[in-house]
């Protein structure tokens, strides 16, 4: 079983190649001083995770999931409407509305954002919190309504027709057929969308202009002061949140619902 | 009549907020960029400056540079790991999930992983001094901050094999039954089934994958920030500093760097759009 082996081999080197980056932040995290050339911290401490858990840090983290939910509950209701016309029907036009929704995925991030800047400051809401959720609808609502336009496209309208002959109003109809059968997709959407908002950084900075501290740009602030201990505690923190809502979901999550949701 | 009012109820909201935003942004770059916004002298003396500036040169050839490269390796890679991922050996169901979790990592926490893995003080050099290969930090290859992106392009290439490889399994989940056996039934080597039977199929999914990749690795911000040199730097980094220089003369300049790359991005939008949105129909517009 030579072949087996050989798989087996190039799984392991695959899986080491994926953690290794993230072992020297979680070290770091816990040293209270590493210097060259020591393979491990000279002693360890939580002074580190200290400041990642003060109620500055503590408040980006609020800070950065209430911009994330907030960005990715506007997506939702915006863009489960929009992707049901998508996924259900043909009409004039829809190759452009298509086109145009794959332009903050394709357009490489810097191209819009100097631009976006210009539109904000004239329409008055850069440097504010509803201002950056704004601007994250970008990348995120249209990501939003692909997702949906795919697990519509999917969707058989008969059991509405059925559930209206049978004498339910819209909304029931909504709430007790449409819903439960579009709801997987929209999880898996909304957990991908959710994670777009949480990884934005130029676009917090130009938007915010620094006075929309998210969890990113207070971890490059310790980055650049040198800081290594406090910024592996940090990327630990922001890490982990997505980690944790992609393990609760992970059996849930069908490779076609994942096929759907993928972004770099 | 109804249904047309229907389709624009249920559309009309996204579209008018993603293309007011994006078309708004585009178009004011766009004047900007010309000195029609405010009203100087219009022209396109900004493009001819960007173009005639060597340092705009340099940081365009680099972020190509530090695109394609990335976009090949991982590519290349993920086509292996997929290959890899659709067998059955112990342990497969791990890998996975570990593929998957690497989805959700910020680019900007990989990066910082990568900064403190291969730096000069980073682990790998520790490792170099603790095997006797160096003597001193400096001693080691300078893989950050370096005019080759090197480390720039590993933190690509770690963000996004594990993008591509899913992909590429979602695919081959579409596919149907494995033609695979067929052909080498017919006579085909291994190698010879692979190339003239899966990758063609493949092919258009690993098209589409890269240029997402290539677009995202040539327009990020963060990652160049963490691991980038000073000079020449990434593109985006150069058009944030013009963008935000204390000389307001810089700002039309930024704004013609980011048409420019808009430009390249229409490219790489026709190029997606070729290969996943179906084919121009009679009623499509």
């Amino acid at each position: 079983m030579r072949a087996e082996r050989l798989r087996l081999l190039a799984g392991l080197a695959l899986a080491l190649a994926l953690v290794l980056p993230l072992l020297p932040l979680a070290l770091w995290s816990l040293a209270h001083g590493w210097r060259f050339p020591d393979l491990l911290p000279q002693a360890w401490s939580l002074r580190a995770w200290g400041v990642a858990s003060s109620a500055g840090v503590l408040g980006s983290l609020g800070l950065t999931l209430g911009i994330a939910a907030a960005t990715t509950a506007l997506a939702a209701l915006v863009g489960l409407p929009a992707g049901r016309a998508l996924g259900l029907h043909d009409f004039p036009g829809k190759r452009a509305v298509l086109l145009l929704l794959l332009v903050p995925a394709v357009l490489p991030g810097i191209a819009l954002v100097l631009g976006l800047h210009d539109l904000f400051l004239r329409l008055g809401l850069t440097g504010s919190t509803h201002g950056v959720i704004l601007a994250h609808l970008v990348p995120v609502l249209p990501y939003m309504v692909l997702v949906m336009a795919s697990v519509f496209a999917g969707f058989d309208t008969r059991i509405e027709a059925q559930a209206r002959s049978l004498g339910a109003g819209p909304v029931r109809c909504f709430l007790q057929v449409t819903l439960p059968a579009v709801l997987p997709g929209l999880l898996t959407g909304a957990l991908f969308a959710f994670l777009v908002s949480w990884s934005q950084y130029l676009l917090t900075l130009a938007i915010g202009g620094g006075r929309v501290q998210t969890l990113p740009l207070v971890l490059y602030a310790y980055v650049a002061a040198g800081r290594n201990d406090v910024a592996g505690a940090i990327a630990v923190l922001y890490a982990l949140p997505g980690i944790l809502l992609l393990l609760g979901f992970i059996g849930r999550i069908t490779g076609r619902d994942l096929g759907r949701v993928l972004r770099p | 009549m109804r249904e047309r009012t229907r389709l624009l109820l249920l559309l009309g909201p996204a579209v008018a907020l993603v293309g007011g935003l994006v078309l708004g942004a585009l178009g004011l770059a766009l004047l900007r960029s010309l000195r029609l916004l405010p009203l100087e002298e219009p022209g396109l003396s900004a493009y001819a400056s960007v173009l005639a500036s060597p340092g705009v040169l340099a940081s365009l050839a680099l972020s190509f540079w530090i695109a394609t490269v990335s976009t090949l390796i991982a590519a290349g890679l993920a086509l292996a790991a997929a290959m890899l991922l659709r067998q059955a050996f112990p342990g497969r169901r791990l890998v996975a999930v570990l593929v998957q979790l690497n989805l959700t990592i910020p680019h900007v926490v990989g990066a910082i992983g990568i900064l403190y893995l291969i730096s000069q003080s980073g682990s790998f050099a520790r490792l170099a001094h603790a095997a006797g290969l160096i003597a001193a930090p400096g001693e080691f290859p300078a893989l950050t901050h370096d005019p080759w992106a090197i480390g720039i392009i590993l933190t690509y290439v770690w963000k996004e094999v594990p993008f591509i490889t899913l992909i590429l399994l979602a695919k081959l989940q579409t596919l149907g039954p494995d033609l695979g056996p067929v052909a080498r039934s017919l006579g085909a080597t291994r190698w010879q089934a692979f190339r003239f039977v899966l990758l063609p199929q493949l092919l258009p999914a690993l098209a589409a994958g890269a240029a997402l990749v290539f677009a995202f690795a040539f327009g990020a911000y963060e990652v160049p920030l963490v691991l980038g040199a000073h000079a020449p730097e990434a593109l985006p980094l150069r058009a944030w500093r013009s963008f935000t220089d204390v000389d307001l003369a810089a700002r039309p300049e930024a704004f013609a760097i980011s048409i420019l790359i808009a430009a390249l991005g229409a490219g790489l939008l026709a190029l997606h759009a070729r290969l996943i949105l179906p084919r121009r129909g009679r009623d499509a517009g």
